[in-house]
């Protein structure tokens, strides 16, 4: 199941492992995507972690890590195309995968109603 | 009215003690204490005549270098600036506009600034410069802090043939955020001499040619650095004659920007160089400027990458500096073109000449030369105990002498650093050997 953070990262897990990126309110408020900066892979991260940059023309943003684990695999393809940060942030502009370390994380996170809620009231 | 620089007149000043109910100017101040009114001890007005000349009777009394033997040399350089370099540089539109901020009325700035980065590049043979820092010490601090954020590695291992002072202001800028500075010592060629770095070690610094004046030998210094980041430091003109640092594969390369056409203005302004690979744009301090089209297709030029500046990053920027050193870098370029390759390279080479000469000639009076390694146009030879006193004694017969080194490396002895650039003529050198003797 899909879950999202306050600060706009969406996660879906899948035997314990993450694939992280950044929702598609957050990319709309960022504007065009020009360079996405990205962990190495593995690298050991706690819950809250900056662990990726994302530059745009007229701002540069953090990526917090939803959950803790270590970095195993980066969207490679960003580095050429950032841009699909703008076109399919939730699909092909995924960021990163990470290998969960507390499983119970999972339950601070928002679901997709909770997180729509909180985008309007933001 | 009798003074011209008074704006007011007598009419103005009265309308404005009547405007505030006071009767006079002497009224005016008297909440003053008279004790402080008259510690001032400011004499009557005079005329503009008496003025300027008290004036010109004061500044006689300051030290002009251009009277002087200048033999000192050790980061700070006397050379010849060509008239027209500052009648340009001086220009009100340069001089007075000198922050590019709003990009779109500060064309004739970023073009230059832009081409002093090219040259910049073209003198240290690295692909990116930025548009300066404030001096060749802070440059070198945040260049360590660059290696540091690139290899996420915490250690420096500097040379201690890079200039004291240059250590002092790198020891400041990282020892109090915990990272660790380690020097390397040198051997009897006077080049650093290091051990295999180890894996915690984020770079490497050396200075080409050293402090002691002497080329430090690039490809062994590469060939010690193992993982470790190369970062050298440099003086510009040199590099006119010498191999740039980028051909020894060098990852940052700074240096004091002072000696490509500012004068020796107390400590500054001075010019911070900073170049660096493409690779590593994302993670350098500083101004860029950028050449790009605008919407009609004519060349234009901007402040790029401004994501790592700390308007926009905040706490998160490569840095915290947030100015540069603009017009200095806008005289360099300035002077860098005037000069063009070749005068640069006269200019390297009459300093290297000199030097040399200035060599020969001590040796021959026996003041023998302390390190074997081949110096560019400064080095170190060996000089009485009582050299210091002489030095200040040399100052009163309009020689800037050889710096004394004990203060700096006791381990050296009685030593002195010599400079020679194209300004010093034969006549300086007999002038600083017969105070030698």
């Amino acid at each position: 199941m899909k879950k999202y953070t306050k600060t706009h990262e969406w996660v879906v897990v899948e035997d314990k492992v993450a694939t992280v990126g950044i929702t598609n309110h957050a990319q709309e408020q960022l504007g065009d995507v020009v360079y996405v900066d990205l962990p190495e892979v593995g690298r050991e991260v706690k819950k809250g972690e900056v662990v990726a940059s994302i530059e745009s023309v007229k701002a540069a943003a953090d990526v917090y890590a939803p959950l803790s684990g270590k970095i195993v695999e980066v969207n490679e393809k960003l580095d050429t195309e950032p841009e699909l940060l703008n076109r399919d942030p939730e699909g092909e502009g995924w960021l990163f995968k990470m290998e969960i370390s507390d499983e119970s994380e999972l339950e601070d996170l928002l679901d997709e109603q909770a997180y729509q809620e909180f985008c309007a009231q933001e | 009215m009798n003074y011209p620089y008074i704006p007011h007149t007598d009419e103005d000043i009265r309308a404005m003690l009547e405007f505030i109910g006071v009767s006079s100017i002497e009224d005016l101040f008297s909440s003053i204490p008279v004790s402080a009114r008259s510690s001032l001890n400011i004499p009557e007005s005079r005329d503009e005549f008496s003025v300027f000349k008290r004036l010109k009777e004061i500044s006689e009394v300051n030290a002009s270098l251009e009277d002087y033997a200048v033999f000192l040399g050790a980061g700070v350089y006397k050379r010849y600036v060509p008239t027209v370099v500052y009648d340009l540089a001086m220009k009100p539109d340069f001089l007075t506009a000198y922050t590019p901020y709003q990009a779109e009325v500060s064309q004739g700035t970023l073009q230059a600034l832009f081409e002093y980065q090219t040259m910049v590049c073209e003198l240290t043979g690295m692909e990116v410069a930025n548009a300066s820092m404030y001096d060749g010490a802070t440059a070198l601090a945040e260049a360590a802090l660059m290696s540091f954020r690139l290899t996420g590695k915490e250690k420096v291992v500097v040379a201690r043939s890079v200039h004291p002072e240059y250590r002092a202001v790198l020891r400041t800028y990282l020892e109090k955020r915990g990272f660790t500075v380690v020097e390397a010592g040198y051997d009897e060629t006077g080049r650093v001499l290091l051990e295999e770095v180890d894996e915690e070690t984020a770079a490497i610094a050396v200075q080409y040619p050293n402090f002691f004046g002497v080329i430090e030998d690039l490809d062994y210094v590469r060939s010690r650095s193992g993982n470790a980041l190369l970062i050298v430091v440099v003086e510009p003109v040199s590099l006119a004659l010498l191999e740039p640092p980028g051909s020894y594969g060098a990852d940052i390369v700074v240096g004091e920007g002072q000696s490509l056409g500012l004068p020796m203005w107390f400590g500054g302004y001075s010019l911070g160089i900073f170049a660096t690979r493409e690779k590593y744009v994302r993670q350098m301090p500083g101004r860029l400027i950028g050449q790009t089209v605008d919407q009609a297709g004519n060349t234009a030029y901007t402040m790029i990458l401004q994501t790592r500046e700390q308007h926009i990053r905040r706490a998160r920027a490569t840095s915290n500096i947030c100015s540069n050193h603009a017009h200095a870098a806008l005289i360099a370029a300035v002077y860098m073109s005037v000069m063009g390759p070749d005068g640069l390279r006269e200019v390297a080479r009459r300093s290297y000449s000199a030097a040399h000469y200035l060599q020969e000639r001590l040796e021959e009076m026996g003041f023998k030369l302390r390190f074997s390694g081949e110096f560019f146009n400064e080095f170190v030879f060996n000089v009485p105990e009582d050299y210091p006193e002489r030095w200040k004694w040399m100052m009163a017969k309009k020689i800037l002498g050889p710096l004394p080194l004990k203060g700096f490396y006791p381990e050296l002895g009685d030593t002195a650093l010599a400079c020679a650039t194209e300004v010093i003529s034969e006549e300086d050198i007999e002038k600083l050997l017969e105070a030698m003797k």
